[in-house]
């Protein structure tokens, strides 16, 4: 068997491995038994995919051709985790809160879900990621050539396009397999991280063994090693101060925006608390990887022939050694670092294109039309398969394209600082609530164009694209455009020349756009929550649910995230909310929710404009913009909440503590009402006893006293049956039982009719009137207005004290109002008394003349149901009533129903 | 700012705390300035050897992640928000 089949062998071996422990993760997620799939250890190890084939394969190339200069990739990313308080806690915090799928979400997110951005970014990520791919499958097509180089029975070498070919499909299948098994991105992909973690230990393990057989087995240990370093073509430390301090920066801003580290880092991390481990634990693994790359750089420049690639020291060393076993391995390490970076790659790009291009498309042109229940779903799933293989396929022809030569080896640090364009608007978006939509998309522009006028498209050297001219002279025969001397920066090292413009542009027009725009209200809302994020864990909901569907949302949650989740997402929301059945209320709090669910399914812009749709647009109320305002503006917001609550609370102590009051009032007066019925019954039922006794036990009365004492008892029953009457009048006239009788009269002839009832004028009583005044047209219930007129005419005639008893009646109409004065001459009623004669059983001083006191109270009572009122008047030396009453009223029959 | 918002002095352990993230923030900054003295030994006849940066690199590495493991494990994420927000503003300022 020779080594070359061995090798295939071992290979095939070691994918149906991957795809076992992949799918074993997968299923012990599935049935809740994989606690361990979400511990520290498993977080650090998927960071690993930072070490791709080109760190795998290439550091030590790199290292070959520069010294020490290839750590400089492996100190960013070690500076960025040791200062992880400052960025990632933050970053991963509001990650996990807004539910973020890709970088390319977030910034679209943080700048009022603009997919305008998200469609920037993602065009970006994809254009920078495509040749990294390619990268890829050309370090594991170049491994394997190695082999079959060294291999003499190997008849025909196998093609390297096909071997990049086969690679390519196996990847895409593993990558649609556990990639694209759940929609929502916030549920972790567990099969595949734990696949990278495994891969993550291989390849440490596979260069560790490497290193150390050649420093010990090579070598002869630690001192030779370094004598050896000594003497070697790397010896003297001649790295350039820019490029070194370039080169680390640029692999710390690549490490924070690079899509696939953005998707394990930030998207598929599941605790704050993994960060604290990855902190220390991450860079320790980056200085293992990195540990024993000088050493074989330079037992490789020894050893090996001149012309030998350095880039695939790491295998060949042990091949020509004729250790076919440590080769292996070292294949194997190459693979998983190529094959893991391509698979996370392949994720977070997808997700990207599915949900910012795909989506959006697929949903404007075939609108809210096709209602199945899943189909957003199933379509957003096939969006992401197509989109997996899309993007590798794209990878491969690219390899094709470039022929696998060495323009490939550069594009690691040309996709740097193509990612690191995001990195403005990024740290911008999460520490400077002033940066805006405006700004970002500016920036991102600028950035983008200066990087692929001066790395990108020059790096496929002079005349592929750009041609020579442009070189020589600049665009346009501008001097000072030269894509490598970018206004007039010459003799600059071309990575750094283009980091160094893009990113200075790039910030300056970042802050220069949003010092000049005005973000609008859903981005100040976002970029309050991304700011603060630590101190409004649960913010205000940009939605107001007023019109919002529960029904039409249910619908639409059905089509993106099934039937099942939906409903369940749902009932949960309606059992907090204490709603039976599967239909909430549509809440603020809600809609956020659901916002956010669905976000986890198809990105935040198409969340928010797919139930923008139903709801009819975000509404940004006063509280979410006060919630915008500063910070003072917050405690100020909470302390006047809480003033109204305890405003609130006092005012309604103080209703019930009237009501209370009320009530107490009106027990009293039921009881004084109890006592005076009784009072007022006895007095003439005892006299009606006293003579009725008096005509049945004496014998000899004459018929004068017999009928002087009939006479009494019959005026004691009028008075008792009047008593009666006036009583049985105010109930129905208190429980509003009464029947208005509306007719229609003049004033003057219902006070006529009032007058005569009254007993008319004489005997000592005058009455004036002034009959021109009085030609007033009254629509009401005639009869009862005028019970009131009789009740005040008679009470004048018989408590007016004066000799002669002058009744003045005084008719007014203003306002609408119909005022009639009853004013006598008499004493009047005293002041203390003006508060009780409307009351029950109320008379003045000793009354000279019988009556049960019950005749104000029916006025007022009947007043009050025609609309009108009677008080007294003071102030007019004899005793005076004014009986007002609109004139134009319908008089409400309904109040009688009432 | 509301004067009785953040006391003036705090409690020894939030003390504590407060500092442990002071140093958890400058620790990155630390290990970047380090990280580029090898560049002023250039030119220098005795010292620019790589060796001698390699092994000053890779020493520094390690005290970088002892002191990342040390700070870590006694930072607490859940420390109380406010800590955070306050200091978070400073951060504001300062980036």
């Amino acid at each position: 068997m020779t080594v070359l089949n061995l090798l295939i062998l071992v290979c095939l071996l070691y994918v149906v491995l991957l795809f076992s422990v992949a799918f074993a993760a997968d299923r012990a997620a599935m049935m809740g038994r994989g606690s361990w799939l979400r511990s520290s250890v498993v977080y650090t190890l998927s960071l690993s995919i930072y070490c791709t084939a080109w760190t795998f394969y290439g550091a030590v190339g790199f290292a070959a051709r520069s010294g020490l200069e290839f750590v400089t990739i492996y100190l960013g990313p070690t500076l960025v985790m040791v200062g992880w308080w400052w960025t990632l806690r933050r970053l991963v915090r509001v990650g996990r809160s807004q539910r973020i799928t890709s970088i390319a979400d977030l910034i679209s997110s943080r700048y009022g879900k603009s997919n305008l951005l998200a469609v920037l970014v993602t065009v970006l990520a994809v254009v920078a990621t495509t040749p990294y791919i390619a990268l890829q499958l050309q370090s594991v097509t170049l491994s394997f050539a190695a082999f079959a180089e060294t291999d003499p029975e190997a008849g025909t070498l196998p093609d390297m396009q096909s071997t990049a070919l086969w690679v390519a499909a196996g990847l895409a299948l593993f990558t649609i397999l556990f990639g694209t098994r759940n929609l929502d991105a916030n549920e972790r992909h567990h099969g595949v991280v734990m696949a990278i973690a495994l891969e993550a230990v291989v390849k440490l393990f596979a260069l560790l063994a490497v290193g150390v057989f050649v420093v010990w087995g090579l070598s002869g240990g630690i001192g030779p090693t370094l004598d050896r370093i000594e003497t070697s073509a790397i010896a003297r430390f001649e790295v350039s101060g820019s490029r070194w301090v370039g080169l680390t920066m640029l692999s710390a801003m690549a490490f924070l925006t690079l899509p696939r580290m953005f998707q394990v880092l930030v998207v598929e991390n599941e605790a704050d608390e993994h960060l604290r481990t990855a902190a220390w634990a991450f860079p320790a693994y980056l200085m293992l990887m990195s540990l024993f790359v000088v050493p074989i750089a330079v037992v490789g420049l020894d050893m090996m022939p001149a012309g030998a690639n350095p880039d695939l020291f790491v295998l060949t060393l042990p091949l020509m050694e004729g250790r076919d076993g440590l080769a292996i391995l070292s294949f194997l390490g190459g693979f998983s670092s190529a094959t893991s970076m391509v698979i996370v790659a392949a994720i977070a790009l997808s997700t990207m294109v599915s949900n910012h291009v795909v989506m959006p498309l697929w949903l404007h042109y075939s609108g809210m039309a096709a209602v199945v229940s899943g189909d957003v779903r199933t379509v957003a799933l096939m969006a992401r398969r197509l989109s997996i293989g899309g993007v590798l396929f794209l990878g491969y022809v690219y390899f094709r394209m470039s022929g696998g030569g060495t323009a490939l080896a550069a594009i690691g640090l040309i996709a740097f600082v193509g990612v690191a364009q995001f990195l403005p608007a990024l740290m911008g978006g999460l520490f400077w609530r002033g940066a805006t939509r405006t700004g970002a998309l500016a920036g991102l522009t600028l950035g983008a164009a200066v990087w692929l006028y001066c790395l990108f498209l020059p790096s496929f050297g002079p005349s592929a694209i750009l041609p020579q001219s442009v070189f020589d002279h600049g665009l346009w025969g501008q001097g000072w455009l030269r894509p490598r001397a970018l206004f007039g920066a010459e003799h600059m090292d071309p990575v750094i020349h283009a980091l160094m413009w893009s990113l200075l542009l790039n910030v300056s027009a970042f802050i220069l756009g949003s010092l000049l725009s005005f973000p609008q209200p859903i981005e100040r809302l976002q970029g309050a929550q991304f700011v603060n994020s630590f101190d409004h864990p649960s913010a205000p909901g940009g939605w107001s649910g007023g019109m919002a569907q529960s029904e039409d949302l249910l619908i639409m949650a059905q089509r993106i995230m099934g039937a099942r989740e939906a409903q369940a997402l749902f009932s949960a929301v309606a059992a907090r909310q204490g709603v039976a059945g599967y239909l909430p209320e549509p809440s603020p709090d809600f809609l956020q929710e659901l916002e956010r669910a669905l976000a986890g399914s198809v990105g935040a812009a198409t969340a928010h404009a797919m139930i923008g749709q139903i709801v009819g647009g975000a509404a940004v109320s006063v509280e979410d913009l006060m919630a915008v305002a500063d910070e003072t503006a917050q405690i100020m917001e909470y302390s006047s909440q809480l003033e109204a609550k305890s405003q609130e609370l006092a005012r309604t102590a103080r209703q019930l503590r009237q009501a209370n009051e009320t009530l107490t009032q009106i027990s009293v007066q039921k009881d004084g009402f109890l006592s005076q019925i009784s009072h007022e019954l006895r007095t003439p039922m005892t006299s009606i006893r006293a003579f009725s006794e008096i005509l049945r036990d004496t014998e000899d009365l004459s018929p004068d006293e017999q009928s002087k004492y009939a006479t009494i008892i019959h005026d004691e029953t009028v008075r008792l049956t009047r008593l009666l009457d006036d009583l049985l009048d105010l109930s129905v006239l208190e429980n509003g039982q009464v029947e208005l009788n509306i007719q229609t009269g003049t004033l003057e002839a219902l006070l006529d009719r009032s007058v005569r009832a009254a007993g008319g004028d004489g005997d000592g009583f005058r009455i004036r009137r002034v009959r021109a005044n009085e030609q007033v047209e009254l629509t009401t219930d005639l009869d009862r207005l005028a019970q009131v007129f009789i009740n005040l005419i008679s009470n004048a005639r018989k408590y007016c004290d004066a000799k002669p008893a002058i009744l003045n009646i005084r008719v007014t109409v203003s306002d609408g109002q119909l005022v009639v004065d009853f004013v006598d001459n008499g004493r009047g009623i005293p002041t203390d008394k003006h508060a009780v004669i409307f009351e029950k059983f109320s008379r003045i001083g000793q009354t000279r003349v019988s009556g049960a006191g019950l005749g104000l109270a029916i006025c007022r009572e009947i007043m009050e149901r025609l609309g009108g009122e009677i008080s007294y008047l003071p102030g007019q030396k004899g005793a005076a009533f004014r009986v007002s009453l609109p004139l134009t009223v319908e008089y409400m029959t309904a109040q009688g129903a009432v | 700012m509301s004067p009785e918002r953040t006391p003036l002095f705090l409690a020894r352990r939030t003390y504590r705390r407060r500092r442990l993230a002071d140093a958890a923030r400058i620790l990155p900054l630390i290990g970047g300035v380090l990280f580029c003295l090898p560049l002023l030994w250039k030119g220098s006849p005795t010292s620019d050897s790589t060796v001698q940066s390699l092994i000053y690199v890779f020493g520094l590495w390690v005290v970088l992640i002892l002191a990342s493991a040390i700070i870590s494990r006694h930072l607490r994420l859940d420390d109380n928000e406010r800590d955070g927000t306050r200091s978070e503003h400073e951060e504001t300022g300062g980036t």
